[in-house]
């Protein structure tokens, strides 16, 4: 189970702040995913549908799309940061 | 080590300063940097700016950059405390602190923590306007270049 997150634009987008998720047949990266969840439903692909402005961390780093994803992993999704 | 807090409370300049050099001599001076909420005027002037984050994910995120910060410089003491929540304008956001023998390294760390915590860590800032309008403040292409100009030449 991947325990996924969702940050400010994301979140009002996906109209949730989280949620529990079995990895999907054949998902192994954060891309392959963000490619899931965009085309699960209409949230997604209104969250997810420019990726260019979709940042990910994996267990609390910030992580490339490339990277992979394992059982247990917490997953979060938010636009690029401003804070400062 | 350095001083790293995430909190929505106001932070006291002064007593951060003073905790600093508390029971030493060996600092010669601090580098500082408060960022500040900048309000506008007119019909889309601000009320407020709120900013969310990842709680479990941002204090290890500042205090990844305060130890890079302390890798490049030789730091006697760094600082770095950054506020969420709904602020006004006026309102401090963020406060830097380094601490060092000389000013080069204290004013250069303070340029570079400010610099790079604008892109690497988890905060997202929401405006609401005197108009009634709620929008995300989007990443701009000048905080990413002033991070980047840190990536080389150090």
């Amino acid at each position: 189970m991947l325990k996924l997150l969702y940050f400010a634009s994301l979140r009002e987008r996906m109209g949730r702040t989280e949620e529990d998720l079995a990895i999907p047949a054949g998902i192994a990266t954060v891309a392959d995913l963000t490619k899931h969840l965009q085309a699960r439903d209409a949230a997604g692909a209104a969250a997810f549908g420019e990726s260019s402005l979709v940042r990910a961390a994996v267990n609390q780093e910030f992580a490339p799309a490339s990277t992979r994803i394992r059982d247990g992993d917490e997953i979060a999704f938010f636009p690029p940061v401003t804070g400062g | 080590m350095a001083t790293v807090r995430v909190q929505s409370a106001p932070f006291d300049t002064g007593a951060e300063l003073a905790n600093l050099l508390a029971g030493r001599t060996d600092i010669g001076g601090i580098g500082a940097f408060v960022g500040v909420v900048r309000g506008s005027s007119g019909e889309d002037a601000l009320v407020s700016m709120t900013l969310e984050h990842y709680p479990a994910m941002t204090a290890r995120a500042l205090t990844r950059i305060a130890a890079e910060a302390e890798t490049r410089w030789d730091l006697l003491g760094c600082t770095v405390i950054h506020r969420f929540g709904r602020l006004v304008p006026g309102d401090p956001i963020v406060l830097v602190l380094a601490a060092s023998t000389h000013r080069e390294p204290a004013l250069a760390a303070a340029s570079f923590l400010i610099d790079w915590l604008k892109t690497r860590a988890p905060f997202w800032k929401q405006e609401e306007r005197q108009d009634g309008s709620v929008s995300w403040v989007e990443a701009c292409a000048s905080d990413d270049e002033a991070a980047a100009r840190w990536e080389s030449g150090t």
